[in-house]
């Protein structure tokens, strides 16, 4: 067994040079190796979660594989047999159609339109779940892709950041989704960008577009680093080259809409994929801005009733849409798509200004992660989920400095615990305490070894990645409260709440935990802003 | 050592020759901490709601609670007197023990409470090894107590202690010390039942259930593989068959027990440990596919000497509980804690030397290892002809018996020989 040899070889080089540390070695097939038994460990531990709670994202997901099996292309966006109807982009279609396949071999009943409504058996429990963990694959790659170019020690923390991280394994091997391959999808694309591959970067992040639309926050980031790094070299030849990506992304749309713009549907489609009818919130609030504008005008509804003003008690409600003059608002003026769409475009403009000033390859992904945060925090009916979309990318530049791993540290805790009401069941608990656990234990331990003590060798390389390792990885006594009071919040939540106030106000404890993680989620908006801005 | 953070200060800082200290990457730690998350979530998966969560809560924590401390007392005394190099494999020497995968799916699965049992084992061995005799007696009838399975290991312990004994000085008090450290705990345990001999003799005859037979089920010991050609239960009635096993099995441990009494070293300890439960495993009567945990804990304790040794056994093990593990439904935990184990074995940067003296055995490793694949999916997939409805069962009994006598004899060969000092020890004082 070669991996044998080579690390026994890492090894005696090792004790010669008396560091009692793990083998780091030089060679690629090695570190190929440890990649893939991080990938296989994550793997495995998913595997232990297959008979745990799913929500019905699942039944969407079956359904959607039933429709794209048993349907013609031009009824998968007009079905209405099951209430979860085809709401994604093209390419996400196809790929359902081509999982159907599979699935149609394992159990016919799995992929019938009828016969296999809100089927829980356990074959189609079984296919759904590993369709995920197989298709993590991409994001495996993804992550493997973007951080090549690294040394060793930060490679395998980043590893275990973002392999390891467990936002994720709540979200698409718990609560049941396919933000895996996605993120792999985004990463590649990012990475392509690093390394100077714009064509294939801009390629990638088409495609992305094409499974799912949310990711189009992004967009004019990269229209516009794209546009100032990929477009130079004077008039003629940056227009030449604007066309080149220009017809990329082209052929990319006309790949996946073009089928149904024969077909007439693309009306339909886009109907499908913006649903306008819904409200602001999501159910449960995802901690954005909006929570704080809602918790801002109850206050001062209920101030200005106190002082004597008369104050007309809202109507519609928050999750609800926009229907007629009603407003879910009693003081504060309403909030419409085209005020979110343009405050998000107005958070973005400084990244797009540094973009423009400053189209630097290293840059991309903070600027890419800063989008998605603003999207999140100034967004429409965003969900708590799509807090990921920024989280994964910052855990690839999370080792830039000691205030880039500080906050990562502190971001990834709070979005973890935002997305601890997906999972509400009693059996599901222990499993979310202890991940978030256990991830803040390893967070704590590899970053505070890698900012603290150690101590580079003479030879070591420094490549793009600059580390700045004087100061230490110390949180001060704010972030430390904050994060001890995530533990209060739950206990109050989980345990106070329903020994104190039993059946009333069920809303209070998501309510609690949507607005403490609020806080801490506009403290990494503004974190990343004034970071943007410092460095224009 | 400064602390830092929060103000934990982590054990893994080691000063340099130079005078800095450094902190190795937690690779081995992380591979530790990263694995436990399936000890709970299997844990966990039964619970529907909040009450049994809190009975799986509280058999879980009891789990964590003893294994940890008596694990880390148990690890703390065998590395002692090592140099210091060695300790960096410390992390992945514990999450071994820990995270022993037939003990998660034996305990959280199928559900039993063996860490009670096994943890006041661990904390006797540490007792043991620390030298005090007395406490580790006391803490091996409290195991004993618990489940009387432990008795596995008590010929090692009695012929360890018993050699220990007639080497000092005056060896009959000390024996008396002993025997009346063990008489008074199970006076102390048994109270409620000595008001009357009947009371004690019921006890005593639920715990040694003769009547069940001498196997039950497949289980891959001597008795009921041999049974394949030599029908015991057919030949003989249950007296002899007692006397046999008994005598088979004391004849199997006495080679082991004999060389404790006549060197009581600390290290042929560990192997007399994993010796006499393997013996008992192999020849006793009523063996349960469970009691291959027994031989594991030694095995896991010798996991830096001869880390093939439980790589090898826990495989065999793993295989062999695999029919009983089907039928309580408990598949794909059993691929991800098998697949885990692998991976946490192998992990990178988990151990210093790697003194893989069974490299020759390469290819008869593959083979058995692809035997084992195949018969899995055989296991799983096709249907047993009906001639013969438990054939898989017996091919898998079959072949973990055949591994399990290899690596009984090879244990008892290795106890029987002064085991060498490790080699990066001496080169470790090459360097000072």
């Amino acid at each position: 067994m070669n991996h044998r040899k080579l690390r026994h070889n890492s090894t005696t080089q090792n004790q010669n040079e008396q560091i009692p540390a793990a083998s780091i070695p030089k060679t690629c097939g090695n570190q190929l190796y440890h990649f893939l038994w991080f990938s296989l460990i994550a793997t495995c531990t998913k595997l232990l979660l297959i008979p745990a709670y799913h929500s019905t994202d699942f039944e969407v997901h079956r359904n959607w594989l039933a429709l794209t099996h048993s349907l013609p292309l031009s009824q998968w966006y007009s079905d209405e047999t099951s209430p979860w109807t085809l709401d994604y982009p093209p390419f996400f279609a196809y790929f359902e159609y081509f999982l159907s396949f599979f699935a149609s071999m394992l159990d016919p009943t799995i992929v019938h339109l009828t016969d296999g409504l809100n089927s829980k058996s356990h074959l189609t429990i079984l296919f759904q779940r590993l369709s995920v963990t197989l298709s993590d694959a991409v994001l495996f790659y993804g992550i493997y892709r973007i951080t090549r170019k690294l040394d060793p020690k930060q490679k395998y923390l980043i590893w275990v950041l973002a392999v390891w991280a467990p936002g994720l394994i709540i979200v698409d091997h718990l609560h049941f989704q396919y933000n895996g391959f996605l993120l792999g999808m985004l990463l590649i694309s990012l990475s392509a960008l690093e390394n100077g591959e714009d064509l294939l970067g801009g390629f990638a992040f088409a495609v992305l577009l094409c499974f799912k639309h949310l990711f189009a926050v992004a967009a004019p980031v990269y229209f516009v680093y794209l546009l100032r790094h990929y477009c130079r070299g004077g008039l003629v030849k940056g227009f030449g080259r604007l066309v080149v990506m220009g017809s990329v992304v082209v052929a990319v749309f006309a790949a996946a809409y073009g089928p149904f713009v024969y077909n007439g549907q693309i009306h339909q489609v886009l109907r499908r994929m913006f649903p306008f009818g819904r409200g602001l919130c999501h159910a449960y609030w995802a901690p954005n801005f909006w929570v704080f504008y809602i918790m801002f005008d109850k206050l001062l509804a209920f101030l200005l009733v106190k002082m004597g003003f008369h104050v007309k008690a809202p109507t519609a409600s928050f999750t609800g849409g926009l229907v007629g003059d009603s407003s879910p608002f009693a003081v504060l003026p309403t909030i419409t798509p085209l005020i979110s769409l343009v405050l998000v475009l107005l958070s973005i403009s400084p990244c797009l200004l540094k973009a423009w000033r400053d189209p630097k390859p290293s840059a991309v992904t903070r600027l890419v992660a800063y989008a998605y945060s603003c999207g999140f925090m100034f967004g429409w009916h965003v969900h708590e989920k799509a807090s990921l979309h920024f989280v994964i990318p910052l855990a690839i530049i999370a080792l830039k400095s000691v205030e880039d791993a500080k906050h990562y540290f502190f971001l990834s805790i709070v979005s973890c615990y935002s997305l601890f009401p997906l999972l509400y069941e009693a059996q599901e608990y222990p499993i979310k305490v202890l991940l978030l656990l256990l991830h803040a234990a390893l967070m704590w331990f590899g970053l505070s070894s890698y900012f603290g003590a150690y101590v580079p060798k003479g030879d070591e390389r420094s490549h793009s990645s600059a580390v700045v390792r004087n100061a230490d990885f110390v949180i001060g006594w704010f972030g430390k409260s904050y994060l001890m009071g995530i533990v209060v919040v739950d206990i109050c939540g989980q345990f106070l709440h329903p020994v104190v106030l039993g059946n009333k106000l069920p809303f209070l404890p998501l309510m609690m935990i949507s607005i403490y993680s609020g806080f801490g989620m506009m403290y990494s908006w503004i974190w990343q802003l004034k970071w943007i801005i410092g460095s224009i | 050592m400064r602390p830092r953070g929060i103000g934990w200060r982590s054990p893994l800082i080691y000063p340099l020759k130079n005078g800095t200290e450094i902190a190795p990457l937690m690779i081995s730690t992380t591979g530790a901490l990263i694995t436990r998350r399936s000890l709970l979530i299997k844990a966990t998966s039964m619970a529907l709601s909040y009450d049994v969560l809190i009975l799986n809560l509280f058999h879980f924590t009891l789990l964590v609670a003893m294994s940890l401390t008596l694990v880390l007392y148990f690890i703390n005394v065998y590395y002692s007197g090592k140099p210091i190099k060695e300790k960096t494999s410390v992390a992945w020497h514990i999450a071994l023990i820990l995270l022993n995968p037939c003990l998660i799916l034996i305990d959280h699965g199928h559900f039993q409470y063996n860490c009670i049992s096994l943890g006041l084992t661990v904390a006797a061995v540490a007792a043991i090894l620390s030298d005090r005799d007395v406490v580790g007696s006391v803490l091996f009838s409290l195991a004993l107590n618990h489940k009387q399975m432990s008795a596995y290991f008590a010929p090692a312990f009695f012929s360890y202690l018993l050699g220990k004994c007639l080497r000092q000085q005056n060896p009959v008090i000390e024996v008396a010390k002993l025997g009346l450290a063990v008489l008074g705990t199970f006076a102390v345990v048994w109270s409620p039942y000595l008001y009357s001999a009947e009371a004690s003799l019921e006890v005593l005859s639920r715990l040694a259930p003769f009547e069940r037979g001498i196997y039950e089920d497949y289980v891959a010991n001597f008795w009921c593989t041999t049974s394949i050609l030599v029908k015991w239960k057919r030949l003989l009635n249950m007296q002899p068959l007692k006397l046999l096993s008994l005598t088979a099995t004391i004849s199997a441990c006495l080679p082991s027990m004999i060389q404790l009494i006549w060197k009581p070293k600390k290290s042929s300890f560990l192997y007399g440990l994993l010796n006499s439960a393997l013996a008992f495993y192999l020849f006793s009567f009523q063996v349960h596919e469970k009691s291959i945990l027994l031989p594991l804990l030694p095995a896991s304790f010798l996991a830096m000497e001869k880390p093939f040794v439980l790589l090898w056994l826990t495989q065999n093990a793993l295989v062999s509980m695999f029919p009983l593990l089907t039928r309580d439904k408990l598949i794909i935990p059993y691929i991800a804690l098998h697949g885990l184990f692998i991976l946490l074995y192998h992990s990178p940067g988990g151990r210093q030397h790697k003194k893989e003296t069974q490299s020759s055995f390469g290819t008869l490793r593959l083979f058995l290892l692809s035997c084992f694949l195949v018969l899995h999916v055989v296991y799983l997939t096709i249907a047993p002809p009906r001639k013969y409805p438990f054939l898989f069962e017996a091919v898998i009994m079959l072949l973990c018996f055949s591994q399990f006598v290899v690596i009984f004899l090879y244990t008892n060969t290795k106890q029987w020989t002064p085991s060498k000092p490790s080699a990066l020890s001496t080169e470790a004082k090459k360097h000072l």
